[in-house]
């Protein structure tokens, strides 16, 4: 089998692009030509393992198998990792050490490790800890943001207001996320203009970046193209990224279209790690080895190494005693 | 608002799926399902609002040993009107011996590939389309339409990187000996978006676009993306296999082919048109994945399949 895995990996790698610098929808970015498209020639993964990750696996893992996951990852050539979650432990056990793995974590020069915070608390106690970014998590659903975190989405914006005040006080840089951008599991299809007016909210505040996510990864490269156009009227693209989830399959072909659009920089799993609460045995994340495998197929640059991050993601599997979600992990022979 | 265009405005109206389940699908499972079964499943596709089901293959039972019902296969089966139920021939016996079966279309499968070709049915490129050019006569003189394939499209499992070229050429000749239409294979699924236009950007050349289809594996999960950089091409036909059945035979443990639900769900969250209607497709899915005792591969039927 070696030398079919060896002809593999030389069949995987394009032979040099054709790189121009094109206008793309924002001169600040540089974008190459593939086909009809325009993609960027660099995209920034976000890797949210530990953190969404880890937040929907059923089985509490060890604050010392966390700690290692994060050093690992830090290896691979990532630069942010999402390492922990400042929220209640009533509410969320698996994040219950978010302190001890914020400060257990060798944190590598070239990498960020932003942490949630839901609200001042928990902000004071992740800057306590030794952050030194923030994530705040805003919903374009009402009736999510009521059974998620138990408010209206307005409430939530003035939470997330005072934290953007303190964080700008402690130059902490704090990035948005807007959940069901393309679909929620209680109202349904959510119009584009709700998701905007979220996002636009969340830029204006001071977010840096604003992840759209599609939480229970119904959307599809129509209805990602629609939400993008609306956001992007409001929002420039270099602010935006894309967390899709890939519960229907659908992940790498929203991705896909959101690069044609401009974004780029994409939230990740590794081993696609993190069920959907909302969909029992299903998929959630969209694993990062199948990302990367995509990106660089196209000649798009991440400076990540794709055997390394097939290598976490078989370290985590083991630990948590499951399948990888990564069909590239699964094509390479992962032992599991 | 341009970039939209370009996103949206170049996809087709409407797509037409070919199901391969019963065939490439079932061909790459481990568990031998009986005749019954396979009949069983062919006539619940047929009430899911398909309109090309592959039915069956008449090579020799001694290398596929799930195709050796064959026969029995494609007298059993209920032949809806208006759908298609295409075999496998890879050589004139087998077309003889389709015909003789009942079937009224037949398909052939070439490859990209030197290697693959001479591995996979133990002769060159150019002898296998020596074979088919026999078919061809024989399948015109009987008014039998004829599918091309073209395997290792976007790589091969022994060569490596496989020439846009090549792919071309391959396309053309079949192209050229009277297939109506050829579907251009990325058997081992390790293509992505870029390698797919370029490959097809090389064979629209050559071959109308609206005669071509992809057939994109899921083994390293692009398959969905692949496909639909190729609608943004002009390609309207898309294989696909119910359940995601069908493993990798080069990558152990691996899966195989795109499952049909997931590719008609993006279809239809695109606003294309496909005839297919998902909860029966579904139903087919979950019928011959119980049959065999295994997971779906596709992912909206995990989805839907549980608890919210």
């Amino acid at each position: 089998m070696q030398n079919v895995k060896d002809s593999l990996l030389h069949c995987h790698r394009l032979d040099k692009p054709i790189f121009r610098r094109g206008s793309g929808n924002d001169p600040l970015i540089s974008f190459q030509s593939l086909g009809a498209h325009e993609y960027p020639e660099f995209v920034k993964i976000v890797e949210v393992g530990p953190r969404d990750g880890l937040q929907n696996e059923k089985e509490i893992v060890p604050t010392e198998v966390k700690v290692q996951l994060i050093d690992r990852l830090s290896d691979t050539g990532l630069s942010v990792i999402e390492a922990t979650s400042f929220v209640s432990s009533k509410w969320v056990p698996q994040m219950a050490d978010h302190t001890e793995v914020l400060q257990g974590i060798r944190k590598s020069p070239n990498v960020r490790y932003p942490v949630l915070t839901p609200n001042m608390h928990g902000f004071q106690n992740a800057l306590a800890a030794g952050a030194t970014e923030v994530a705040v998590f805003g919903s374009a659903s009402e009736t999510f943001s009521r059974k998620n975190i138990n408010c209206s989405i307005d409430e939530s914006m003035l939470r997330f207001e005072e934290v953007l005040n303190a964080a700008k006080d402690q130059q902490i840089p704090v990035r948005g996320y807007v959940s069901c951008a393309l679909g929620c599991p209680h109202e349904g299809p959510i119009d584009p203009s709700k998701v905007t007016e979220v996002a636009k909210r969340l830029y204006e505040m001071g977010c840096y970046e604003v992840s759209l996510g599609d939480t229970v990864g119904v959307g599809t490269p129509g209805s990602m193209a629609a939400m993008l156009r609306s956001v992007t009227r409001e929002v420039p693209c270099r602010a935006l990224a894309v967390h899709c989830h890939d519960t229907y399959g659908q992940a790498l072909a929203n991705i896909l279209t959101a690069l044609q659009m401009g974004v780029c920089v994409v939230d990740s799993a590794v081993a696609g790690l993190g069920g959907c609460p909302y969909a029992q045995g299903s998929s959630g994340n969209v694993s990062t080895e199948d990302v990367l495998y995509m990106l660089h197929g196209m000649g798009i640059q991440t400076g990540v190494d794709l055997s390394k991050m097939i290598a976490v993601g078989d370290f985590i599997c083991h630990s948590l005693n499951r399948k990888t979600n990564s069909r590239v992990a699964q094509a390479r022979g992962s032992q599991l | 608002i341009f970039i939209l265009f370009l996103v949206l405005k170049r996809l087709p109206d409407r797509v037409k799926i070919v199901e391969v389940g019963p065939r490439d699908g079932l061909q790459n499972e481990k568990t031998i399902v009986p005749a019954e079964t396979k009949i069983r499943l062919i006539d619940m596709l047929s009430d899911s609002g398909l309109s090309v089901i592959e039915a069956t293959s008449f090579v020799s039972p001694k290398w596929v040993p799930q195709m050796a019902d064959q026969m029995e296969v494609m007298k059993g089966i209920r032949r809806k009107p208006g759908v298609s139920y295409p075999v496998l021939t890879p050589n004139l016996k087998g077309f003889q011996a389709a015909v003789e079966a009942g079937a009224s279309e037949v398909a052939i499968f070439g490859a990209a590939s030197e290697l693959f070709s001479k591995k996979n049915i133990n002769c060159s490129v150019e002898e296998s389309l020596q074979r088919f050019e026999q078919v061809m006569v024989a399948a015109k003189a009987a008014g039998v339409p004829v599918r091309g394939y073209v395997s290792c499209v976007l790589g091969c499992p022994y060569e490596g990187k496989v020439a846009p070229a090549k792919v071309a050429k391959v396309a053309k000749r079949l192209y050229s000996m009277g297939c109506y239409e050829i579907s251009l294979g990325d058997t081992i699924g390790v293509g992505t978006p870029g390698g797919m236009s370029e490959m097809l950007e090389a064979v629209s050349k050559v071959v109308p676009v609206g005669a071509l289809a992809v057939h994109c594996h899921d083994t390293y999960g692009q398959a969905l993306a692949n496909i639909l950089v190729a609608l943004q091409m002009g390609v309207s036909v898309v294989d696909s296999s119910v359940g995601g059945l069908g493993g990798c035979p080069y990558a152990q443990g691996a899966s195989g082919n795109v499952a049909t639900e997931d590719v008609v769900y993006m279809l239809h969250g695109l606003g294309i048109q496909t005839g297919v209607d998902l909860p029966k497709l579904m139903d087919a899915g979950a019928f011959i994945c119980h049959s065999l005792n295994r997971r779906t591969s596709s992912k909206v039927s995990q989805a839907t399949h549980c608890k919210l």
